[in-house]
């Protein structure tokens, strides 16, 4: 490190200690960083570099990132807050997330922040041995906190858009099936979880006011197992659609499913059920199609 | 906030237009109830689009409203409940069992019609 | 009648009719803001008309108290309902709730705990009740 214009005659020493207080460390410290800032960056995106880091970024932008998370730093330390640099690490996070930066190197890049301003640190105060540990007990936990706040925000960050990512996903994969006018079908495979089968059944409703359907089968021949969460769940799903002017026909509905509805209190034979999801929609078809039947045979309906 | 109300040949139609409150809700049902008496209508409508929330009173009073409905020998489609009104209403355990209801006015019509005649019809709980 | 902020809280008193309407919009308002979907901004506006008509029709007067809340990564919604009325007797009676969907009239508290992420009756009887009611935004919308 090249020699440096000095920094301002620090602060009278503290009458009871002797000693300058932290918070006067810390502004010389401030003042040190914010002087130097110019090589010291530049310092720091060089061993970002050679530390193979923020690879999917180019140099430019690395530098023109470099200089706010500096600044940003540099605030931090001076002000003692960390909200702003909080937002600024979810901002941050939000702009390389996407460029496909990782966890690790958004924790290597600041730490390396750290080390470039510690070392810095050690230059300037070689000589006084005494004041360089002050001023490194004023540093250190300052900077393992900003450390720590950036590196939160990011992974939040990433957490967040992880989470959207999946939700889009799920939303492109609906799996409400238009196939007749009129006429939808809902294939429920697998696992159900009570935020998947919450967001089927919103898709549904939405399906059946968007289709106008008048008829949903609504087949769980692929469901192996069924809580009463969820059974509960398929449950306000019937009478949710209903509400929607559809009716609900049931298909695949195996014994052990059968057994959960009964025993979270659901009446069957209020349920309108059919063995499997071909017999369902044709069960489905006569229900649409159907125009003058004799009065007395609808009453034995369902 | 008055509920218009619509005499649509032997129908009456009740177009919600905005959040109503419990106050309003009960209104509606006193003057449904008279007209229906005195048109001596067979069906009537109640559109509730409008409503982006419809908790236990307005159930309650909806529920009212058809029952009174069918005792005068009319009967009462509730229709243009909105999915997510839907999602909640069922949540909270608020059911309309016992009462007709369709996607919108036009499926309303079409289901008071095949009442009407006689027809059979799809199932409506 | 109406609504005020008194430091990070939203009120709305509640002594009318439209005092109801108004306390459940203001809800679904913050909701909103709070990037609630619109799913649960029903649910959350259902669940205030409920309590809120209940202070209405056993305490005549109250309150409803809106706090927005984060927990570091995602916005919540706090809702107070207060009141000085005669007060529930028997709160976990009050509370009860079944599983069972051909709920009769509609199930007012149960109803609305069963919605909420977090759900707290405080009452005694001859001084009041305080319905305390939280919920998150939803991690998957």
């Amino acid at each position: 490190m090249s020699k440096v214009k000095d920094a301002p005659p620090p602060p009278p020493p503290d009458p009871q200690t002797g000693h300058e207080s932290t918070q006067a460390l810390l502004r010389e410290l401030v003042a040190h960083l914010r002087q130097n800032r110019t090589q010291l960056r530049e310092e720091w995106a060089r061993r970002i570099t050679r530390a193979q880091l923020l690879t999917a970024m180019t140099e430019e932008e690395i530098f023109a990132e470099a200089t706010s998370v500096y600044d940003n730093y540099v605030e931090a330390l001076e002000t003692g807050t960390f909200e702003a640099l909080q937002a600024y690490a979810r901002n941050l996070s939000e702009r390389i997330i996407p460029r496909g930066v990782e966890t690790h190197e958004v924790v290597g890049i600041v730490l390396l922040l750290r080390d470039v301003l510690a070392r810095s640190l050690f230059a300037k105060y070689h000589e006084d041995f005494t004041k360089l540990n002050r001023i490194l007990d004023a540093y250190e936990p300052a900077a393992n906190r900003i450390a720590n706040t950036v590196a939160v925000g990011f992974v939040q960050e990433r957490e967040r858009i992880i989470r959207q990512q999946q939700e889009a996903i799920r939303e492109l994969s609906t799996p409400v099936l238009q196939v007749r006018e009129r006429l939808l079908i809902l294939p429920i495979i697998g696992v159900i979880d009570p935020q998947r089968a919450r967001q089927l059944t919103e898709q549904l409703l939405r399906a059946i006011r968007t289709n106008r359907a008048k008829v949903v089968v609504i087949d769980i021949t692929g469901v192996a197992a069924m809580d009463s969460n969820v059974a509960n769940h398929l449950v306000q799903t019937v009478e949710a659609s209903r509400l929607l002017g559809a009716t609900v026909i049931v298909t695949g509905l195996s014994p052990e499913i059968a057994q959960t509805l009964v025993t979270i209190g659901v009446d069957l034979s209020e349920m309108a059920t059919v063995g499997d999801l071909q017999g369902g929609i044709e069960e489905a078809e006569r229900l649409l199609g159907y125009k003058v039947i004799p009065f007395t045979e609808a009453t034995q309906q369902a | 906030m008055e509920v218009p109300i619509l005499k649509q040949g032997h129908y009456l139609i009740a177009s919600i237009q905005s959040a109503l409150s419990d106050a309003d809700l009960s209104q509606l049902r006193e003057k449904l109830i008279e007209r229906v008496g005195k048109f001596r209508a067979r069906g009537v409508i109640v559109d509730v689009t409008a409503l982006d929330v419809m908790d236990s009173f307005a159930v309650r009073t909806l529920r009212d409203i058809a029952h009174m409905a069918r005792l005068r020998g009319s009967e009462t489609v509730i229709v243009g409940i909105q999915p997510e009104v839907a999602f909640a209403m069922v949540q909270l355990g608020l059911t309309l069992k016992g009462v007709a209801t369709a996607l919108d006015l036009e499926e309303g019509l079409e289901f008071l019609n095949q009442q009407g005649q006689g027809h059979g019809r799809l199932d409506r709980g | 009648m109406g609504g005020s902020t008194v430091a990070d809280a939203l009120r709305c008193l509640i002594g009318s009719d439209a005092d109801v309407v108004q306390a459940r919009q203001m809800g679904r308002e913050l909701a909103s803001q709070l990037g609630f979907s619109p799913g649960d901004q029903t649910v959350i506006a259902a669940a205030i008309s409920e309590i809120a008509r209940n202070i209405l029709m056993y305490a005549k007067r109250g309150e409803v108290q809106f706090t927005k809340i984060s927990d570091g990564t995602r916005p919540g919604l706090i809702v107070v309902a207060e009141d000085r009325g005669p007060g529930i007797s028997d709160v976990p009676r009050a509370l009860q709730d079944g599983y069972s969907t051909s709920g009769g009239l509609g199930l007012g508290l149960p109803g609305a705990r069963r919605l909420m992420d977090d759900f707290e009756v405080v009452s005694a009887v001859g001084e009041g009740t305080r319905v305390t009611m939280k919920k998150w935004k939803r991690v998957n919308g």
